[in-house]
């Protein structure tokens, strides 16, 4: 079933198309992302599936009903905010009771939930502190909690990884997901970090200027961007001119390549070209190396065991004709 | 070339050394700058406060009119006989009355300010607000004493909506009404919001402002409906700030003499209490245990809303 459906829907404030004719169906059971920087209007979105905002045109669905008009205290979604929106005057335990309080449960019985919300996002005894006294990333499980305690159909994440520091992120990530899995809530997830909607999504929505540019598997959008958009914000994508791809024999068109699919050196069955290195930068696990070929600036990734050229040598490099991918009308 | 040292030379100067001191010393400065207002603060507003309350406990020889200065409890005793207990009973629920109104109205009006004012309504908003307190206090009472006289414009508008009829039966009833708005209770509480409006609408908007707007959002999406989002949500927070603007009102309201002087019954409160014992009776005694029940009430007032919680959300 189609947890959330968009129908050519529009959100302009004035004369900004924040949201200009989306669509797109989200399936029940769904770990969706919307990814794209900042303005291009995914978190727009989240807010019209959450009912913050009201669309200017178009048609959403939340489970096969109309949404336009339903205030957000009559959805049965939830959103984890950006910055976690904890009430600051209550105790923890209320704070996640809160959906049930307002909802007419009773005393003891929304407190026996609020506690198993916390047991479950690993918080168990931390009902009496104030927000005040958690730290970033205890506050995340607290409103985590708190959307999830109301057992809603579709569960919203506006970028609550954001300010988490990077390994408290990457365990959230990982938590998140088997989170997702065990539930089987829908999660509709926004974030300008592409690789975490790699790791985390089923499918990913890339937004650019209130647009979806690119809807598909994490693999599809990775390896195969249809417009020069994706493959510049989805990873670091090389983004070849069409001379270059015409000189290599693909045609008039650009064309993305990964990094790492370029290796130094020739092979059987590969295509080459010849650039000189104009500068390498060591990440870690490989090299990052910029050659300039043909006028283009090209980025190779190249194995740490590997030794790195020196800059201003020339060397050939080579790449397996199906990573380059060719892209229709980009801009 | 001098540039080429890395610590640069030393200013010269008694400014400039001062500075250079200051800066190493931060709390000298500190020092500096606190101490004439403590010294007023505590010495003279504190120490005459003291002064004060001092007097209270003194009492007045009736035949003589002479002060007795015998540690005494009478005098308070005084304040309990029916005439003067009137008088603050009669001030503390005019007080909490103007109070209440005045949190009503000034909610709705520091709630828009604070959430949806932006740019040139901001401006207007704080002019609006701040305008009447840069006339003078007097010339607005008696401006409103010519509004709700019974000449005046507000029963000629009462007349052409055809509504003389709820005037007279509101003045027709005890204790409230009168012969006319200026010489009623109504009167004086309608001058008494008026005048103290600024002070309960500023703090709210203050408060309202700090706020986070996603709070309100997020109660929405955990199903809280406005009233919902309002009663846990938006009036817990704005709290602080209604308290803040209620000590104002109330306080104003239980010292002032000038408005129930000029509007409303001949009837007394707590300031013209003050104001007539320690002038024409010449009774300092009982004048200073009349200004004292007000910083007792205001003392009770805060002690309760700390109890209370209202202090909790700062």
């Amino acid at each position: 079933m189609t947890a959330v459906l968009f129908q050519q829907v529009s959100r302009h404030f004035g004369a900004v198309r924040a949201v200009d004719s989306v669509d797109l169906a989200i399936a029940e059971g769904e770990f969706f992302a919307m990814l794209g920087p900042s303005g291009s209007g995914k978190t727009t979105c989240l807010r019209l599936m959450a009912g913050f905002e009201q669309p200017t045109g178009g048609h959403i669905e939340i489970f096969g009903e109309t949404a336009e008009g339903v205030p957000p205290y009559r959805r049965n979604v939830n959103t984890v905010f950006q910055d976690y929106a904890l009430f600051p005057h209550l105790s923890i335990l209320e704070n996640v009771a809160y959906g049930l309080m307002v909802k007419g449960v009773g005393k003891a019985e929304r407190l026996k939930a609020a506690e198993e919300a916390l047991a479950m996002v690993k918080l168990p005894g931390y009902g009496t502190r104030r927000p005040g006294q958690l730290s970033g990333g205890q506050r995340q499980r607290v409103a985590l909690a708190r959307a999830l305690v109301n057992r809603p159909r579709v569960l919203l994440l506006d970028e609550p990884l954001g300010a988490l520091d990077l390994k408290l992120r990457e365990q959230m990530q990982e938590e998140l997901k088997s989170l997702q899995k065990s539930l089987g809530i829908t999660f509709v997830f926004v974030t300008h970090d592409q690789g975490e909607a790699l790791s985390m999504a089923d499918r990913i929505a890339v937004f650019s200027e209130g647009r979806i540019q690119q809807l598909g598997t994490p693999e599809e959008v990775y390896k195969r961007p249809k417009t020069r958009f994706v493959a510049d914000f989805v990873g670091s994508s090389n983004v070849l001119p069409p001379d270059f791809v015409e000189s290599l024999g693909f045609g008039r068109h650009h064309a993305s390549l990964r990094p790492e699919a370029i290796t130094l050196g020739d092979g059987p069955g590969r295509k080459q070209f010849s650039g000189r290195v104009t500068a390498s930068s060591f990440l870690g696990a490989a090299n990052r190396v910029t050659v300039e070929a043909n006028g283009a600036r090209i980025a190779a990734m190249v194995p740490a065991s590997t030794p790195v050229p020196a800059e201003g040598a020339t060397v050939t490099l080579s790449f397996l004709p199906e990573d380059l991918h060719t892209m229709d009308g980009a801009q | 070339m001098s540039t080429d040292t890395s610590i640069l030379s030393r200013r010269t100067g008694a400014l400039g050394q001062l500075s250079d001191t200051f800066w190493r010393k931060p709390k000298i400065l500190l020092f500096l700058m606190l101490t004439p207002p403590l010294l007023w603060l505590g010495v003279i507003y504190l120490g005459s406060l003291f002064a004060l309350l001092l007097q209270s406990f003194f009492s007045i020889d009736d035949f003589s009119g002479l002060i007795n200065y015998d540690f005494t409890l009478d005098t308070y005793r005084q304040l309990l006989i029916p005439s003067n207990f009137d008088i603050i009973l009669r001030t503390v629920v005019m007080a909490t009355l103007v109070t209440l109104a005045s949190a009503a109205i000034a909610f709705p009006i520091a709630y828009y300010a604070a959430r949806y004012a932006r740019g040139k309504w901001k401006v207007i908003f704080y002019l609006g607000v701040m305008l009447p307190l840069w006339s003078s206090y007097l010339v607005k009472v008696y401006a409103w004493k010519l509004i709700l006289a019974k000449e005046g414009i507000l029963t000629w508008i009462f007349a052409k909506l055809h509504l003389t009829w709820l005037l007279d039966a509101w003045l027709s009833l005890p204790v409230i009404g009168g012969s006319s708005l200026s010489i009623s209770y109504t009167g004086t509480f309608i001058v008494f919001i008026y005048v103290w409006m600024p002070f309960m609408i500023l703090p709210i908007q203050a408060a309202l402002e700090r706020v986070p707007g996603n709070l309100i959002e997020a109660s929405a999406d955990l199903g809280g409906n406005p009233a919902q989002t309002f009663r846990h949500v938006l009036f817990p927070l704005a709290l602080p700030g209604i308290i803040a603007g209620s000590i104002f009102t109330f306080s104003l309201t239980l010292g002032d003499y000038i408005i129930p002087q000029i509007i409303g019954s001949s009837r007394l409160f707590i300031g013209q209490a003050v104001y007539a014992q320690q002038g024409t009776a010449g009774n300092i005694p009982l004048a200073a245990a009349f200004s004292v029940v007000p910083i007792v009430i205001m003392g009770l007032y805060l002690w309760m809303a700390k109890r209370q919680g209202a202090f909790d959300a700062l």
